[in-house]
């Protein structure tokens, strides 16, 4: 485990000497796409349709990013990483970027070196058992086997909510999160625990929804975002500011559909007209053309359209907005002025 | 009249043979001999048929009767039927198949699937026309160019780099032997400057050769990225260029481990016992992530190419040892003989030790690979899309939620028909060599 996190901080470290010289927009721009980093398949997050194109919530994030820099949201190319395997692919440049359910924390920042630019879902870990076990609260399972994903926070947080709440229990390590279901689902482990948008995710896909039950306690904070490495900061603002885009977007109500008549009729809103690139020079600063949000937001729509569209309240997954509603509506989502 | 009235007892024909008695002929006797020798055997023999229909009662009914072919959703298939969800297996046949390869270019694949087969025809059966061979030898080139197009002058150019390479070890060594040089010796310089030519074709030459032929005649297919290769197509992509590359390379090293040159010995034996000590996920790794750093930033080297390098040199490495067990496994006699009959070093391995060393190791190489095809799966580990990388982006579809057994079936099938196939071929070769009459 020692070895493991020296080689991945080693390995980022090699990769920061690297990529402080070799910066990764002129990289990205030279080469024609952005290679985004996946998880190798979470219902929702990311999956390939029946015309073998990569979908779902933190795909659409990728595209609308390639959409603002080349104006074409397929300038992309996907890599699927395990919850081990991301970091290194990172970290070496063979990904620009990762939009895989990754928390952000301090030593991921500090340590691993990487930049985390915003959060596009706030989540928090919960377990997941089987009703007939008649558990109904976390704080009951003592002795528990429980499936848990390697290289990830919530392997972390296990360990010490366990040892807070003077429990016991027997993980049972996986590498993805199919291999979880299957485990959960052969009776290999008592409860899956991992990122509660995971649980609702993987639920959703049982036979038997019904006969499980996701427990109340939500025993960590889990910001997911995008992250880039260290150093890549013209690359980093760009990866921000799209996500930033989006959820401005939602605030003032521009959608996919009406995008374009909004930026070309006479709105009021300076915001607007800012943020459209009607008025000011701001894709020129980032780098980019005036018209970068608009590509960006025709993608996949504005964040509230992306989420009820991939795990929001009327797809199987059924997540409620919650705490990723805009600030404005009871959440915590809330992006910096466009100005 | 004693002449007409024949002897009575001795019959004039031979009574028709009656056939043998129910319990011990037929299917019958068949069944009493093989399945029900004994109590013992009985009792195993009604359990293991209580087992297998126990099984197909279970499988045959979800797999055949209750299956749903068509549907658009896991959901639609539930509605319809309670067995087997195929219709995945249906709407995602293609991505299974080709991976992300677009749709209109995937003859190109498939046509060079098909000659493949022309390809390893002489190679697998001696009722081949021998002309064959010379295609078996361009085959790698063309396939390459049919499967990621661009133009064909590239992968002619580094043909020709091999050849240039094989030139020099050819050809030099009679050469520098003239020059009073001593013959391992003089082996050895071949080499060198064999392998330092090609990297210097490789290096300054290739792309300057590949666009005057360009200009001259461009012959250029559609490129396809890497990126877009996927499924079955991969696996057999890096399964096939690890089979003939382990091979010939397995041969080499092994040679050049028993070698007298120390130097020879020692790269061999370092190769052969470094790959071994570290697991394919490991070089895997190296060729996915640590080869960035070494390389000059903004080198664009193909992530598949980097695989198949390092899934060749480690069944290189266990093939050596395969072959090493064969050349060991013949008596020395044989190699004194060939010494006798004075023929050079590549004559007497060409004609006497390496067909009878080969003939024992079949099983052994086979083996290898058939390991080595299955261990393609790993690649998953590094983010490429073999069929069980695809498994999981597939089930993660809301529409195909929570499907499992039809696709692990699905990609187990497949496995099975290749990995068999390999292993009724060595069979067949085994008996057609007589290795046990030798
Ligand atoms: N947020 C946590 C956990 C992330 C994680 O591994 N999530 C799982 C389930 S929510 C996942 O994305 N699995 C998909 C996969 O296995 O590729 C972290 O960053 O360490």
């Amino acid at each position: 485990m020692r070895l493991k996190t020296t080689l991945i901080a080693a390995a980022a470290a090699t990769a920061f000497s690297v990529g402080a010289h070799g910066a990764t927009l002129d990289d990205v721009k030279a080469k024609g796409f952005i290679q985004c980093g996946v998880s190798t398949g979470l219902a929702g997050f990311a999956f390939t349709d029946s015309d073998g194109n990569w979908d779902g919530f933190d795909v659409v994030f990728c595209r609308a990013t390639a959409a603002a820099v080349f104006g074409d949201p397929n300038a992309i190319k996907f890599t699927p990483t395990t919850g081990k395997t991301r970091f290194t692919a990172l970290a070496s440049g063979e990904i620009d970027l990762l939009y895989r359910n990754t928390t952000w924390t301090l030593s991921r920042d500090v340590d691993l070196k990487f930049s985390f630019l915003g959060v596009n879902y706030y989540d928090g870990q919960g377990f997941m058992i089987r009703k007939d076990m008649g558990v109904s609260s976390a704080s009951e399972l003592d002795g528990a086997t429980v499936c848990i994903q390697t290289g990830t926070t919530t392997e972390l947080n296990l360990a010490d909510f366990f040892r807070a709440n003077n429990m016991n229990y027997e993980p049972v390590p996986i590498e993805t999160n199919a291999e979880a279901q299957q485990k959960y689902l052969a009776n290999a482990c008592d409860v899956y625990t991992t990122d509660a948008s995971g649980l609702a995710a993987t639920r959703a896909t049982f036979e038997d929804p019904e006969n499980h039950v996701i427990l109340p306690e939500i025993i960590s904070k889990e910001p997911l975002g995008p992250l880039v490495r260290h150093g890549d900061n013209a690359w980093g603002d760009i990866v921000r500011w799209v996500l930033n885009a989006l959820i401005i977007a939602e605030e003032k109500g521009i959608t996919a559909a009406n995008v374009d008549s909004m930026a070309s009729a006479d709105t009021k809103d300076p915001e607007i007209k800012r943020l459209l690139g009607v008025e000011g020079n701001y894709g020129e600063m980032l780098g980019l053309s005036a018209d970068w949000a608009v590509n960006a937001i025709k993608t996949g729509g504005n964040y509230g359209e992306i989420f009820e569209k991939h795990i929001g309240e009327n797809t199987a997954i059924g997540l409620a907005r919650g705490l990723n509603a805009l600030w404005t509506e009871g959440g915590i989502l809330y992006a910096p002025p466009f100005r | 009249m004693a002449g007409e009235k024949s002897v009575a007892f001795v019959a004039e024909q031979q009574i028709p043979p009656s056939p043998p008695p129910v319990r011990t002929g037929g299917a019958l006797g068949w069944a009493r001999d093989n399945l029900f020798s004994g109590v013992f055997n009985s009792v195993a023999t009604l359990l293991s048929l209580a087992f297998v229909a126990y099984i197909l009662a279970m499988v045959v009914p979800w797999l055949f009767i209750d299956s749903v072919w068509n549907a658009s959703s896991l959901q639609g298939c539930r509605e319809v039927d309670d067995g087997a969800c195929l219709a995945v297996i249906n709407e995602r046949f293609l991505q299974f198949v080709f991976g992300f390869y677009p749709e209109e270019l995937r003859w190109r694949p498939i046509l060079a699937f098909v000659l493949l087969f022309v390809a390893i025809w002489p190679a697998l059966f001696s009722s081949a026309p021998r002309k064959l061979l010379i295609f078996s030898a361009l085959y790698p080139l063309l396939a390459y160019w049919l499967i990621w197009g661009g133009s064909l002058w590239g992968p002619v150019g580094a043909v020709v780099g091999i050849a240039i390479g094989w030139a020099c070890i050819r050809f030099l060594p009679p050469l520098l032997a003239r020059g009073r040089l001593d013959e391992g010796l003089a082996f050895l310089a071949a080499v060198g400057a064999g392998i330092l030519g090609a990297a210097l074709w490789w290096l300054f030459c290739v792309i300057a050769f590949e666009e005057a032929l360009s200009t001259v005649l461009a012959i250029s297919l559609e490129p396809v990225e890497s990126a877009r290769l996927g499924g079955f197509l991969l696996s057999t992509i890096i399964g096939v260029s690890g089979i003939a590359g382990s091979l010939p390379i397995g041969i080499v090293l092994a040679l050049g481990r028993q070698s007298n040159l120390i130097l020879i010995k020692g790269v061999c034996v370092g190769f052969i016992e470094f790959i071994r000590g570290v697991p394919l996920i490991t070089l895997l790794f190296v060729a996915w992530l640590l080869l960035s750093y070494f390389l000059p930033p903004g080198t664009e080297f193909d992530l598949i190419l980097r695989v198949v390098i390092m899934v060749t040199a480690f069944a290189s490495a266990y093939m050596a040892e395969v072959i090493r067990g064969g050349l060991a496994g013949l008596p020395r006699g044989q190699y004194e003989a060939a010494d006798s009959l004075g023929l050079d070093y590549w004559k007497s391995m060409r004609l006497i030790v390496l067909p009878q060393a080969l003939k024992i190791s079949i099983p052994g190489i086979v083996n290898t690979f058939i390991g080595l095809f299955k261990d393609t799966t790993l690649v998953i580990i590094i983010g490429l899309l073999d069929p069980v990388g695809l498994l999981q982006p597939i089930r993660a579809d809301q529409n195909w939620n929570g499907i499992v057994w039809e696709l692990y079936g699905f990609i187990a099938l497949f496995f099975f028909i290749f990995c068999f196939a390999m292993s009724r071929y060595s069979m067949y070769l085994e008996r057609n060599l007589d290795v046990g009459h030798r």
